[in-house]
């Protein structure tokens, strides 16, 4: 009986230590230079994900908008907030990008084609991205001290059991869904 | 038509006799693939070269002589016998494509497919590869660069694909996309013909079945879709040679 409680402690004690306490030595956390709303972008300027993420007419996709797409709107601030203040301040009027932490980066030789994804596989941001897009501030970006990659390609749950899509952007997660949609793109489709 | 097929089939056809030699696909193919500057103690076999253009002549003595220059790259072999070898599955031949594919991450570094690939088409990297300060700015974003312990070859410039099959996705116009290498863009002389040999279409097909064409030693059975042509005879009769013949030529 003895044993069996300590062997249950033990267990425990391990499973609290590598699931809690790893992930949290693992992933070092930085805010975000600037704060964003995505959800008033969407709803007070009636913005779409492809107004400031757009697919270019070459097939290639914009990624994080540049800083010429802030100072569209933001030449002056547009209220009191620090950060209309420090947008304009400190980026738009000395024409400087941000330096964005890229939650959804990838090693670099992986290829992700947006185009072929939205256009031809008719797939919606959300499916991927989540509720990114109707969110009210930006959380901090998590870099695995390790790889060096954005948490988001592991995802948040360390038990990867039926995530979906936009939980987690292993290779295995894209193989997944190639699976079940019955397309098949090779090593050649994936990585350069 | 060749639209709404999925599987192709993309090959090359080189002129010899329109190569002068001159070296622009080798230098525009390192550039497109970001093959590193060699170190000074590199030779033609430890460097990178997966395009490398290979002088040959008939063996004849004074003013009987004759040259050429044969662009040799991976062959993108039907029946590729460094696919076979991999102990990694870090070669794959594609189906959609035909590409012979080589996949660096899983590469473990044994060089079992250098011995078993007949062209010489593969390089392992003996070095880091280093570029000279400065000039990193001028690397392709689209192609990852290789480390130190792993073999490197063409990929028929499968970045260039991705970027022609993104905008014909982007332009709503039908698949699949055609597109040029770094090496046949470059070629001053047009020597180099790029494009789906089962689309009857594209003139690679219709090269590929000219008289003349040929492929390299085509008697190992590895079926390249890199084809040859030459109007001379001698020039022909180098692409069944062995070693033994060639040694006593």
């Amino acid at each position: 009986m003895r044993s069996a409680i300590l062997f249950l402690a033990g267990l425990v004690s391990v499973l609290t230590a590598g699931w809690t306490v790893f992930p949290r030595a693992l992933y070092k956390s930085s805010p975000q230079p600037l704060q964003f709303n995505h959800k008033v972008h969407a709803e007070k300027a009636g913005s779409e994900c492809s107004s400031c993420h757009e697919i270019r007419a070459d097939g290639s996709f914009s990624g994080i908008p540049g800083i010429a797409n802030c100072a569209g709107c933001h030449p002056e601030p547009q209220g009191t907030s620090l950060a209309e203040k420090t947008l304009v301040e400190k980026y738009v009027k000395p024409n400087v990008e941000i330096p964005w932490h890229g939650y959804y980066r990838q090693p670099i030789n992986a290829r992700f084609s947006h185009v072929r994804h939205v256009k031809a596989g008719k797939l919606k941001c959300e499916t991927c991205h989540g509720d990114h897009g109707k969110s009210s501030s930006l959380p901090p970006y998590e870099e695995n001290r390790i790889s060096g990659y954005s948490r988001r390609i592991w995802g948040a749950k360390m038990l990867r059991v039926n995530i979906r899509p936009d939980e987690g952007m292993k290779m295995s997660d894209c193989e997944n869904c190639h699976a079940q949609r019955g397309v098949s793109a090779g090593c050649l489709g994936c990585h350069q | 038509m060749a639209a709404t097929k999925k599987h192709r089939r993309y090959g090359m056809v080189v002129d010899i006799d329109l190569c002068t030699g001159c070296g622009a696909c080798m230098v525009a193919c390192a550039a497109e693939n970001n093959v590193a500057p060699a170190p000074e103690r590199a030779t033609d076999r430890t460097g990178i070269t997966p395009m490398r253009v290979y002088p040959v002549h008939n063996g004849a003595p004074g003013d009987r002589r004759q040259t050429a220059f044969l662009p040799l790259m991976c062959m993108h072999c039907s029946e590729p016998p460094c696919e076979s070898v991999c102990p990694q599955q870090a070669v794959e031949l594609d189906e959609a494509t035909g590409i012979v594919t080589q996949m660096p991450q899983r590469c473990l570094g044994c060089r079992y497919c250098m011995t078993a690939c007949p062209y010489h088409a593969r390089y392992f990297n003996w070095w880091d590869p280093q570029w000279p300060v400065g000039m990193e700015a001028t690397l392709n974003p689209t192609v990852a660069p290789r480390s130190r312990g792993v073999v490197e070859k063409c990929n028929l410039c499968a970045s260039r694909l991705h970027a022609a099959e993104d905008q014909a996705t982007a332009e709503g116009q039908p698949m699949p996309a055609t597109y040029v290498s770094a090496c046949v863009e470059a070629c001053p002389t047009g020597a180099m013909v790029l494009g789906d040999l089962d689309d009857p279409d594209t003139e690679a097909h219709k090269l590929a079945k000219a008289e003349g064409t040929f492929q390299l030693l085509a008697k190992l059975g590895t079926r390249p879709k890199v084809y040859y042509h030459s109007s001379r005879p001698w020039v022909r009769s180098l692409s069944e040679r062995n070693a033994k013949e060639q040694a006593h030529a």
